[in-house]
């Protein structure tokens, strides 16, 4: 991975999410306030403006730009999460140029933690972290295992679907759709369905990427 | 959508340049990043923060002004501020004597709060509000909300402020005020927010969400629309049932309107809650009735309730000088 590679998946993730726009808004009108895909798209429209600033540096310190950009323009709850993610994983990447598969496991998951953190939320809150959490622990496992990319990438957006679906049944405790109580059950949870589209766009990439690479 | 609208990315910022205009020598606003400010920085005082999304005119930034808040940050239409704007609102506004952030207790606003006071190199300190005792106050939520209560803390933590007291007793008032406040909610209609271009929520003729808060979104339960005064015991049922007040308690009532419901229907819950107040050995000795916590133009009302001290009695009648609060 490299920031190139980054750049790539900035354009993929705005393209899948602009495509997403109507599920992810029925979603968050159903038991948030309506302002999530906004919000959303906002931040693709900053990260994908800012790619001709990253082109030229390290992967880490790419990641810490995107994260402090966003910091500065989403605002709502997805802000300072969102930010703290990519900021916590350009500090894992720091000082590397070509981090390799475990590496990237690591500072996905150290992205994931600093969303935990910063949000006081974990699995099962019918949160994000219901779809972050869950596939951080498969990056890890996987990056030690001898399978290949596409594999890789296959069952990670399995898991992240699978887990997206599973958010239908739970009611929330931490979020705006906590303040529905037994309201929020039979609804999946706008930002697991973001996650899912954002991970699948990454997936894509890398494996277009990789593809690429190995036909030349 | 049936909007007053040029163009819908410059909502925001053609409505905080009107409010500017219709204000000379009372507010300045900055852009990039956003925040409104007293025209004239005040001298030696605490330095009082507000802010939230916007969409809930008059709160935050019509409560910038002498007796009140020296800062608000409006965020995009109802979503918080981020943390630069806070910095920024900080460093136009203090003036030696710290800072105090006043945050409705919402995710994103604490959320973003927080970060700004972890960055923030001057003396600072936090008051959340959170009045709304529709969500029930559990460690397996998010907690309550802060809602039109904000409008108590602002004002009476904003007095003190003026009155020369510190960062930590202007804290104390205004934590103070919060405990002593419990609001709730019911709507009538949804309302659009301009982005999205059409209602947040779908609602029949004759139904109501109880309980609402101040974003359009869902309330606890839907019922069918009631008479005024049975609506009024429901909302005061819960918030007195909360605040448990003792007989012969003063306390200030606050009829607080979303936007969309006309000041003829809310002076009639005013009647309605005071009358109700007086039959629990309340009295209800200062009122406020008006829209003051918006929701964009959703019809509908949340009552707020605060019991009243000597102190917190002076520090509600000082004088205030804001858009949309004077005395």
């Amino acid at each position: 991975m490299n920031t190139h590679l980054i750049i790539e998946a900035l354009a993929a993730v705005q393209r899948a999410i602009l495509d997403s726009e109507s599920q992810i808004e029925s979603l968050d009108r159903a038991i948030g306030d309506g302002d999530h895909f906004i919000n959303v798209r906002r931040g693709c429209e900053v990260t994908v403006a800012l790619s001709p600033d990253l082109k030229d540096m390290p992967p880490g310190l790419a990641l810490h730009k995107i994260g402090m950009k966003l910091l500065g323009t989403i605002g709502g709850a997805s802000g300072p999460l969102i930010s703290s993610f990519f900021m916590a994983m350009g500090k894992t990447l720091e000082g590397v140029d070509e981090p390799d598969r475990r590496l990237f496991a690591e500072a996905f998951t150290s992205g994931v933690e600093a969303i935990k953190l910063r949000g006081k939320a974990d699995v099962g809150e019918k949160t994000m972290l219901d779809v972050l959490i869950p596939v951080s622990r498969l990056l890890l496992k996987l990056a030690d295992e001898e399978v290949s990319l596409s594999v890789m990438c296959a069952q990670i957006t399995e898991e992240a679907h699978r887990n997206m679906l599973a958010t239908r049944d739970m009611i929330a405790s931490k979020g705006r759709a906590s303040f529905l109580g037994e309201r929020a059950l039979g609804h999946i949870d706008p930002g697991c369905k973001t996650c899912e589209v954002v991970i699948a766009a990454v997936c894509d990439t890398v494996l277009q990427h990789n593809q690429a690479q190995e036909t030349t | 959508m049936k909007k007053f609208i040029n163009d819908i990315d410059s909502v925001m910022r053609e409505s905080l340049s009107g409010m500017i205009d219709a204000h000379p020598g009372l507010l300045r606003v900055e852009f990039e990043p956003t925040f409104v400010a007293r025209a004239a920085r005040a001298t030696k005082k605490v330095a009082l923060i507000s802010g939230g999304g916007s969409g809930h005119e008059p709160l935050h930034a019509g409560f910038v002004g002498r007796g009140m808040l020296d800062a608000a940050c409006p965020g995009q239409v109802f979503t918080s501020p981020t943390p630069d704007q806070m910095l920024a609102a900080a460093a136009a506004a203090e003036s030696g004597r710290g800072v105090l952030f006043i945050v409705k207790n919402y995710a994103g606003d604490t959320m973003n709060f927080q970060i700004a006071s972890e960055m923030l190199d001057l003396e600072n300190a936090t008051v959340l509000v959170n009045d709304d005792v529709a969500i029930e106050n559990s460690k397996h939520t998010t907690g309550r909300r802060g809602v039109a209560g904000t409008l108590m803390v602002e004002k009476m933590a904003g007095a003190a402020a003026e009155a020369g007291a510190s960062l930590l007793e202007c804290k104390a008032v205004g934590d103070r005020v919060n405990a002593a406040t419990a609001s709730m909610g019911v709507a009538f209609t949804s309302c659009t927010v301009p982005a999205a271009g059409r209602a947040t929520f779908d609602i029949d003729a004759d139904e109501m969400e109880v309980g609402v808060g101040i974003h359009g979104e869902p309330g606890r339960r839907r019922e069918k629309v009631k008479p005024a005064g049975q609506i009024v015991d429901d909302l005061l049922g819960a918030i007195l049932g909360d605040l448990k007040p003792a007989r012969g308690r003063e306390v200030l009532l606050h009829v607080n309107g979303f936007g969309g419901t006309p000041l003829m229907e809310l002076y009639l819950l005013h009647h309605c809650a005071s009358q109700r107040l007086r039959e629990q050995g309340l009295k209800p000795v200062r009122s406020l009735v008006g829209n003051y916590t918006t929701s964009l133009e959703m019809a509908g009302a949340s009552l707020t309730v605060t019991l009243l001290d000597d102190e917190m009695i002076t520090l509600w009648d000082a004088p205030v000088q804001t858009a949309a609060l004077r005395w």
